[in-house]
């Protein structure tokens, strides 16, 4: 009787830890890597199911509540959570395991390559994929004034005081059409650190010889006016004639905005030209082979119609998921944000540049290799 | 026997009864508000803790690590974490100053007008109305100052820079104009003034009504006018009360980050000069700037400005209660 007793519980704890095995990957944090169902039945999972967990770029937040929205309306038992604490954070989570995919502006350096080794399954570490481009508008009030071409040096001396007014002959040279006003020109910067400030900075240390300034996250000199995040400059710069700043280029409605020198030419930023800079740029140095799309913006490119200040912001995941329904999860997502259709979500919901239908191929080649295992 | 017995008894009973009663009730109530008394203190230590802990790796870091991990930190160009918090202690404090001067002199007005010479309705209609103003949030204040006090403020600066130019406070750029956006420490000192004035209003006007009737009495009694009475009876009276006041609001200046962060175009400097843009900035609004993309060195370094600021305003409340228990003594209230 006591043998009965005992070996009806141990039955019925097997039947609960079965039963509890079978709930995990439905309505648990299936995606966490602790959560390791069995591999035997892993590869058989057909609809996706359970909580997909990111964190990381703020810059790409409207076109992710697009892309999370989509997502989860075709797949109703998918959660996605995304936590826009900016791209070092981002990383940092990505990076201590607490969630499963990362957004960045800013791609690893090597000590964090070498952490993605230990944090993700197998050796193979984790991989960039570009999958946000969206190009920063130099923005500016001169009334009646839609338009003015500027080269990247012209920039840079007005964001470092040295041009301060609109008829500066720097500026007239290149607008020989526009009649320019005699209006003192007011420089607007972000006061916060930001993914913008630092592809802005990139830009003019790279194409220009008249910035004496590294590329930075921080506003690198003490000039001109300053707000907390991309609304406020937009603001100041709208209610401030004369002034000229830089934003998203989504955000900038009927301000004018500046067409930049690239080789001979001047090109207004568009969604084609934002993404023909990231096709026309090489990889960068230290990537983890080949699946690695890690991007050396090349700023001073002068591929005709290609506008070279853009913000490129990432997805890091891993090379290799051991989790059959966490691999489900990051890779059928990802595609989806990869493609045409994810794209133009983006694109319209955050004003973002579709990528390249060459880069969405690549991209999604990539996400293949790894839902293989 | 019988009724003696019952009389001695009862009266015995009843009273060991209320007795009973009234300890275990005293002893709840002392409880409570014990429990209330050491949770403040309880919380204080927490956030003093918490402060200490967290800025322990900022404040101790000698190797320079701090600086080659966190990209606004940068010693070489004079922005080390101590001389950041340095030009932040100076900005918090000039900005508050400004505040102060500003909210002081009118608060005093407005509560010496509510208690001495309004009529009793409109009195306690104007006070009603400054209250009002303390509960705006200062997100709205911030909103209201960036977006509508500052264009309207700017041509007065340019003025105010043509004609007074020559003291510091007001200078002009080298190419003579002051900020074309207003988005100065002045604006921020002047929208910090609104937000303190019903702090100091209110308490200055409970501390005016207190002013004991005789000693107002006699003064006009001895042909004094309305202005002399209040000059001899309720300023000696009241002083220390709106100091405190002054104070309370001192404290509020110094914390107050919503405001500052959408107001200010910040910057690091020592200059006094109120109308240029890109010189200063509070550690609050500091905080806040940095915050949202900080590593964890950041946060360090940024809670170790948030220590000082501790610091910086218990300084400010001690000193307010030390000048207040000096005053007290000579105010001629007893």
């Amino acid at each position: 009787m006591n043998i009965a007793l005992r070996s009806g519980a141990v039955v019925s704890a097997a039947a609960l830890s079965l039963l509890l095995a079978a709930c995990t990957p439905s309505n648990e944090s299936g995606a966490t890597s602790s959560s390791a169902g069995n591999p035997s039945t892993g590869d058989a999972v057909v609809e996706l199911a359970g909580t997909l967990n990111g964190a990381g770029a703020s810059s790409q937040e409207s076109a992710m509540e697009a892309w999370r929205a989509t997502f989860q309306s075709e797949n109703g038992n998918v959660t996605i959570n995304y936590d826009p604490v900016g791209s070092g954070g981002g990383r940092t989570q990505f990076l201590d395991g607490a969630t499963a995919f990362a957004g960045t502006d800013s791609l690893m350096d090597e000590e964090e390559y070498a952490l993605a080794v230990d944090r993700c399954d197998g050796d193979a570490g984790a991989v960039h994929l570009p999958t946000y481009i969206s190009p920063i508008a130099v923005i500016f009030n001169l009334p009646g004034i839609d338009s003015v071409n500027m080269s990247a040096d012209v920039i840079a001396q007005i964001f470092d005081g040295k041009i301060t007014s609109w008829n500066d002959p720097a500026i007239a040279d290149l607008n020989p059409e526009l009649d320019l006003p005699s209006t003192a020109i007011t420089m607007v910067h972000r006061a916060d650190e930001s993914g913008t400030t630092s592809n802005f900075t990139d830009y003019l240390a790279k194409a220009s010889t008249m910035w004496p300034y590294e590329k930075s996250g921080n506003w690198p000199n003490s000039l001109g006016e300053s707000g907390p995040g991309t609304s406020a400059v937009v603001q100041i710069v709208q209610d401030t004639e004369g002034a000229i700043g830089y934003a998203d280029a989504s955000r900038a409605g009927s301000l004018g905005t500046v067409a930049l020198g690239v080789g001979d030419e001047f090109v207004p930023f568009s969604a084609g030209a934002a993404a023909a800079v990231v096709d026309a740029s090489p990889l960068a140095e230290g990537a983890n082979g080949a699946n690695d799309l890690a991007y050396k913006l090349d700023r001073t490119t002068t591929a005709s119609g290609a506008y070279p200040l853009v913000l490129v912001s990432y997805h890091i995941v891993c090379q290799q998921y051991d989790d059959a329904n966490e691999r489900a999860l990051v890779t059928s997502f990802l595609k989806y944000v990869a493609s045409q259709e994810g794209q133009q979500a983006a694109a319209s919901a955050a004003g973002s540049s579709p990528i390249s239908a060459d880069l969405s191929a690549k991209i999604t080649a990539i996400l293949d290799e790894i839902a293989a295992g | 026997m019988t009724t003696t017995h019952d009389r001695a008894v009862g009266p015995d009973e009843a009273s060991a009864l209320t007795a009973r009663k009234e300890s275990s009730a005293d002893k709840v109530f002392a409880g409570l508000s014990g429990t209330a008394a050491t949770a403040i203190l309880v919380t204080l230590a927490a956030v003093a803790t918490f402060l200490l802990i967290e800025a322990w790796p900022a404040v101790t870091d000698s190797a320079g690590t701090l600086a080659a991990r966190v990209e606004w930190i940068s010693p070489e160009r004079g922005e080390s974490l101590i001389e950041i918090i340095g030009f932040l202690v100076f900005g918090t404090v000039l900005i508050s100053t400004i505040a102060l001067l500003i909210a002081t002199p009118l608060s005093v007005g407005i509560a010496l007008f509510i208690s001495h010479y309004a009529p009793r309705k409109l009195a306690a209609g104007l006070g009603y109305l400054i209250d009002l103003l303390a509960a705006i949030p200062s997100v709205v204040y911030g909103l209201w100052g960036a977006i509508v006090l500052i264009p309207a403020l700017q041509p007065f600066y340019q003025f105010l820079a043509d004609t007074l130019g020559w003291i510091p406070l007001f200078a002009p750029g080298e190419d003579g104009t002051v900020s074309g956006t207003g988005r100065v420490a002045l604006s921020a000192g002047i929208v910090l003034a609104i937000m303190v004035l019903p702090i100091i209003t209110a308490v200055s006007r409970e501390v005016f009504l207190q002013t004991p009737r005789l000693h107002e009495e006699a003064a006009l009694a001895m042909g004094a006018t309305r202005w002399e009475m209040i000059r001899i009876a309720v300023f000696p009276f009241g002083r220390s009360g709106v100091i405190g006041a002054t104070m309370l609001g001192l404290g509020r200046a110094l914390g107050e980050t919503m405001a500052v962060y959408m107001i200010l175009s910040p910057g690091l400097s020592y200059t006094l000069n109120v109308l240029q843009s890109g010189q200063h900035n509070t550690i609050a609004s500091f905080i806040a700037l940095q915050f949202p993309e900080a590593n964890s060195s950041g946060v360090s370094a940024l809670i170790a400005m948030g220590l000082a600021l501790f610091i910086i305003t218990l300084l400010v409340n001690m000193l307010a209660r030390w000048v207040v228990s000096r005053r007290a003594e000579f105010s001629g209230a007893n």
